[in-house]
């Protein structure tokens, strides 16, 4: 028996009205795997990983989360839209890192990584806080944990993010162009604590990104996507060592050609 | 305006308050005018109660209720916000007991008067937690909180801090417009100054003094509100670290 993949879009479709930003979806992510999606602004890879966070409901298809639909839920051995109980279950196993950041600017550091782990997880504060300092120190930030987030710079804000993200223990971690709001200059801690984590945890991670060099050193497989579709994919080396396809060779082009 | 200068004039106005009471034209008014003035404080502080505990629940039921409680809702704020606020205190107090129901006019005073500010109040609420960036919404998700935990532990918290200046408004309002209850036999601090005028005709001493307690009123309230804020926004408003 083959293992289950990690995430499955099986022929998922996403519409607003009369524009379709996903067509008839297919894509599998192993256990572990790490898969950069690229691709042109409105060719929907950005949607992909909302709908996999629950952010977007979908039109078409479902979503399989190691095995089990996220997006719907069995019943007489039929699929059925999910209910809010069905899919928080399943979704506690993603976690997501957003461009904007997204942390509660109300909380410091350290009460925005404790705060899920404790009403949604249970844990004690004891336990939570031991677990939010081990990722602060982490990411670089234990001498921060009291900041606000507007103390903090951007960079530093999305290292927070992201030790938020993992104190949740999700097994998939979704990174959305998360380097995208950040000075120049603070691009590269928030890409090394990327790494650091691709290194030491065991996660299966999704990245939309224009941070080509970053995708062809990082990543397993590339996906770029066109109009709503996977145009090509394949290993980094493939992907950008020698595109097969003339969208592909195109959009590389134009975004190595601005550096 | 600082918090400093507020409390500077509260400072002054009780002051003057003081001195003047202790001056013979004045003095003999003041016991009358204190007994108004404590219904009057009564009367706004309960009634604010009532304004809250209503702005907020239908706030929450129009956003997120299931639809016959969110029209119930509507219904409510449309109601109270649509009408003045004399003529509810006037329909709670000489329609109702037509029905069979008939209260004391003190809580139909606080009723009316926590009613009808509510029904402001509610939209005060309800546009402070959609002025929540969306981004927070779904950082929650990403979280897997549940939408209760989202609302309490992240979006109001946010929502409280843009609602505090306009409830301010609102308060001082309410205690304005605790001067519309002596026309249902309560003796306000308006109405005591009133009374104390047709009988004695001091215009100047009783209405001076009069002034001064009711700009003392709203100071203390609006104090209260900037302190709040101050402490509400702690983290939302600061600048970056050095």
């Amino acid at each position: 028996m083959t293992e289950q993949p990690m995430v499955r879009f099986e022929n998922v479709s996403k519409r607003y009205g009369a524009l379709t930003v996903l067509d008839g979806l297919d894509l599998e992510i192993a256990r572990g795997e790490k898969v950069s999606v690229i691709g042109p602004s409105g060719s929907g890879k950005t949607t992909v990983l909302r709908m996999l966070m629950t952010l977007e409901t979908i039109n078409d298809g479902v979503i399989w989360v190691e095995g089990e639909p996220l997006t719907h839920m069995k019943r007489n051995g039929k699929l059925v839209p999910a209910d809010l109980a069905h899919i928080r279950r399943i979704r506690a196993k993603i976690g997501m890192v957003f461009q904007s950041f997204n942390l509660f600017p109300h909380m410091t550091a350290m009460a925005n990584c404790i705060e899920a782990p404790m009403t949604v997880l249970g844990m004690k504060r004891a336990d939570a806080q031991a677990r939010a300092a081990e990722l602060l120190d982490m990411v670089g930030l234990s001498q921060k944990k009291d900041h606000y987030p507007s103390q903090l710079s951007g960079g530093q804000q999305q290292r927070v993010a992201i030790a938020r993200a993992l104190a949740m223990r999700p097994k998939i971690m979704l990174f959305d162009e998360v380097t995208s709001a950040l000075d120049p200059e603070l691009v590269g801690e928030v890409l090394q604590v990327i790494r650091q984590i691709g290194r030491e945890h065991d996660l299966t991670m999704l990245m939309v990104t224009h941070q080509m060099g970053f995708a062809k050193e990082f990543s397993d497989r590339v996906c770029f996507f066109y109009q709503g579709k996977i145009c090509e994919q394949g290993p980094p080396s493939e992907l950008f060592g020698a595109p097969k396809n003339e969208r592909t060779r195109q959009f590389l082009h134009a975004v190595l050609e601005a550096g | 305006m600082g918090i400093r200068t507020l409390v500077a004039m509260l400072a002054a106005a009780l002051a003057v308050i003081g001195i003047l009471a202790t001056q013979a034209g004045y003095s003999l008014f003041m016991p009358g005018l204190l007994q108004g003035a404590m219904l009057t404080v009564e009367i706004a502080v309960l009634g604010a109660l009532l304004a809250l505990v209503m702005g907020v629940l239908a706030a929450l039921v129009r956003l997120y209720g299931p639809a016959p409680l969110r029209w119930l809702a509507t219904v409510y704020v449309e109601i109270f916000r649509g009408t003045s606020a004399l003529v509810q205190l006037f329909w709670l107090f000489f329609v109702l007991p037509q029905f069979g129901v008939s209260l004391d006019a003190f809580p139909v005073a606080v009723m009316a008067l926590g009613l009808n500010v509510g029904a402001y109040g509610s939209e005060v609420v309800r546009g402070a937690i959609l002025s929540v960036a969306r981004g927070q919404w779904e950082g929650c998700t990403a979280l897997n909180m549940s939408r209760a935990q989202m609302l309490r532990r992240v979006i109001l918290p946010q929502a409280f801090v843009a609602m505090i200046p306009p409830w301010g408004n609102l308060f001082i309002e309410l205690l304005k417009s605790t001067s519309l209850v002596s026309l249902i036999t309560l003796s306000d601090l308006a109405f005591k100054a009133q009374q104390m005028n047709q009988n004695t005709f001091k215009t100047i001493p009783i209405f001076t003094l009069v002034l001064l307690m009711y700009l003392a009123m709203s100071l203390v309230l609006t104090i209260g509100m900037r302190l709040l804020e101050r402490r509400a926004s702690a983290g939302l408003a600061r600048g970056r670290a050095a």
